[in-house]
């Protein structure tokens, strides 16, 4: 295990400053997520256009370098994509952090996909995966329209 | 006194952690564990198991004098009265839930008060929570001060003529605060109020003597106290666990079973239903001896040694912030470092092979009372050694370094 894959330059500059902090204007979608074991807490704010694509994300919350950073990206990738180039990138992130540590999507450029595997040294320290996906199940919850709050036990 | 013969001791220590020597900081949320009591589990599976106080033959038979010497053992560690006055559960948490039960199943009405701390482990809240879903409870939380200790004279002020129980911890698992017990329970004598101590964290730390201190309930975790997992202690004067009713029910727990009715054990029986954690029991008694062969008085003393060390040399570091700064304290030092979130933190001196916790240490109230969503946690055992402080230390400049902090 290497510090250094795991605090890539790009996921302390992220945590330091986030994007997309605050409420998005004009949002029509929400939802709050929680990591219990940790205190963690994260509000994903949603606008969804007629087509069901993405005009607005951003969010509200505490965390860890980890989980802030992966907010942030997540934030600044899934801006402008359809309902279901969303979906696609979700599961591939999920793959990414879980298993396979690559990541496989239609719907990101080499850049794109460059910044999210800057989150894929979790996937060594499987005490912080949660830290990596709590805003993306979400995000998931929030594009799904789900009410209640999402819980990394209940659903990691 | 050597510590690094006490630290032979534990052969955890033998061990690599990350390539690196274990310094192991994590003791409020469980110790490690000596030989003694390692070699007591085997040899005891090994030559001398049997359940216990039903069979009468002689692996029966000399298994239950084992387990009751250790009850008698529990009894002089903490200066009990009688050994009916022990009661082995699965842990503490399930020591305050047999109190929180049993005491509210035949104490608590609707609008009665239950008076907790805004110190509390959730283990001293929770299952006084239920009594506020069930029996329709109110609970109130003496406040504290930003320097972690119990204001008394609120404390004082929330006793009224409803309050029905007073439910404490001995020690803070976040500020190290050492609450003044004494004080307390001399209030809720005076109102005929029983005190519930939760002595988690006390249990390994500090000298506990429950005749001296006069509280009616006292919880213990043996795993903490460098004992196996699995045995709880609850310590109750005689005349409740006569008058509360049993929890569990089952085997071992009745005197006679008729389809009409049903009599129950003598205590301490009357609480022990099902079959005991036997093995881990028995060994428990070599935990309590080793405490007693390094000696309790020792024990303090090193670890103030240490504490006031690490708190010296942790405040030189620029960006770290110790939690609470309580009047009397004990080795548990929560901090946090500015630009640095906990979790980081532990993930980075692990790699040092330093263990922490961190998070929210099962205290979520007395966090949201200190402005804090998480924190850092270094707590001391009787075999840390400046060593371990000087490791730690420099696994939390490294942190700075990682973040590249100025």
């Amino acid at each position: 295990m290497d510090l250094k894959q795991l605090y890539q330059d790009i996921i302390l500059e992220h945590g330091k400053s986030p994007k997309n902090r605050g409420k998005c204007e004009g949002y029509n979608y929400n939802a709050k997520g929680f990591n219990p074991l940790c205190g963690d807490k994260v509000h994903i704010y949603l606008k969804l256009d007629s087509k069901k694509k993405v005009e607005g994300l951003s969010f509200e919350g505490e965390g860890c370098a980890i989980s802030l950073a992966s907010a942030s990206i997540m934030t600044e990738l899934v801006k402008g994509k359809s309902f279901e180039e969303v979906k696609e990138i979700m599961s591939a992130f999920m793959n990414m952090v879980r298993k396979t540590s690559e990541i496989q999507s239609n719907y990101l450029d080499e850049d794109e996909k460059t910044k999210l595997m800057s989150l894929s040294g979790v996937k060594e320290f499987p005490m912080r995966v949660k830290c990596a996906t709590l805003s993306w199940h979400t995000l998931n919850s929030a594009i799904e329209g789900k009410k209640e709050e999402v819980n990394t036990e209940v659903i990691d | 006194m050597d510590i690094n013969s006490i630290k032979s001791q534990f052969p955890i220590f033998s061990n690599k952690i990350n390539g690196k020597q274990l310094v192991y900081l994590d003791n409020s949320n469980s110790s490690q564990k000596p030989i003694a009591v390692l070699n007591a589990l085997d040899y005891f599976y090994k030559n001398e198991f049997s359940n216990i106080g039903r069979s009468i033959h002689s692996l029966a038979v000399n298994a239950t004098n084992k387990f009751e010497q250790t009850r008698t053992n529990v009894k002089n560690f903490i200066n009990a009265k009688s050994k009916e006055e022990i009661i082995f559960t699965k842990n503490a948490t399930e020591s305050i839930n047999l109190v929180a039960t049993t005491f509210g199943q035949q104490n608590i009405k609707k609008g009665d008060e239950i008076l907790i701390t805004e110190l509390e482990h959730h283990s001293n809240y929770v299952p006084w929570h239920y009594l506020r879903q069930t029996k329709g409870a109110i609970i109130k939380f003496a406040p504290i001060n930003d320097d972690g200790d119990i204001i008394i004279e609120k404390l004082k002020e929330l006793i009224t003529s409803r309050t029905k129980i007073i439910a404490v911890t001995h020690l803070s698992n976040v500020t190290g605060t050492i609450v003044p017990i004494k004080e307390i329970v001399d209030m809720a004598r005076k109102k005929n109020i029983p005190v519930l101590v939760d002595g988690c964290q006390s249990a390994p730390h500090i000298k506990i003597d429950v005749q001296d201190l006069d509280c009616d309930f006292y919880a213990i975790s043996c795993h903490k106290v460098y004992g196996p997992t699995g045995v709880g202690i609850l310590y109750a004067k005689k005349k409740w666990l006569e008058k509360l009713p049993p929890y569990i029910g089952g085997g071992g727990m009745i005197s006679e079973v008729k389809k009409e009715n049903i009599t129950y054990a003598p205590i301490p029986e009357k609480y022990e239903a099902g079959t005991m954690p036997t093995a881990e029991v028995v060994a428990f008694n070599e935990s309590i001896k080793f405490m007693q062969s390094v000696g309790i008085e020792n024990i303090i003393k090193h670890e103030k040694e240490l504490t006031n060390y690490a708190l010296e040399k942790l405040k030189k570091i620029n960006s770290v912030n110790i939690i609470g700064n309580p009047k009397k304290r004990a080795g548990v030092i929560s901090f946090t470092i500015k630009g640095v979130h906990p979790h980081d933190i532990s993930t980075i001196v692990d790699e040092d092979g330093v263990a922490i916790r961190a998070g929210h240490h099962c205290c979520q109230i007395l966090h949201e009372r200190l402005n804090l969503s998480a924190t850092a946690r270094a707590s001391i055992g009787i075999y840390n050694t400046k060593e371990d402080i000087d490791i730690l230390c420099k696994a939390i400049e490294n942190c700075r370094k990682v973040f590249e902090l100025k």
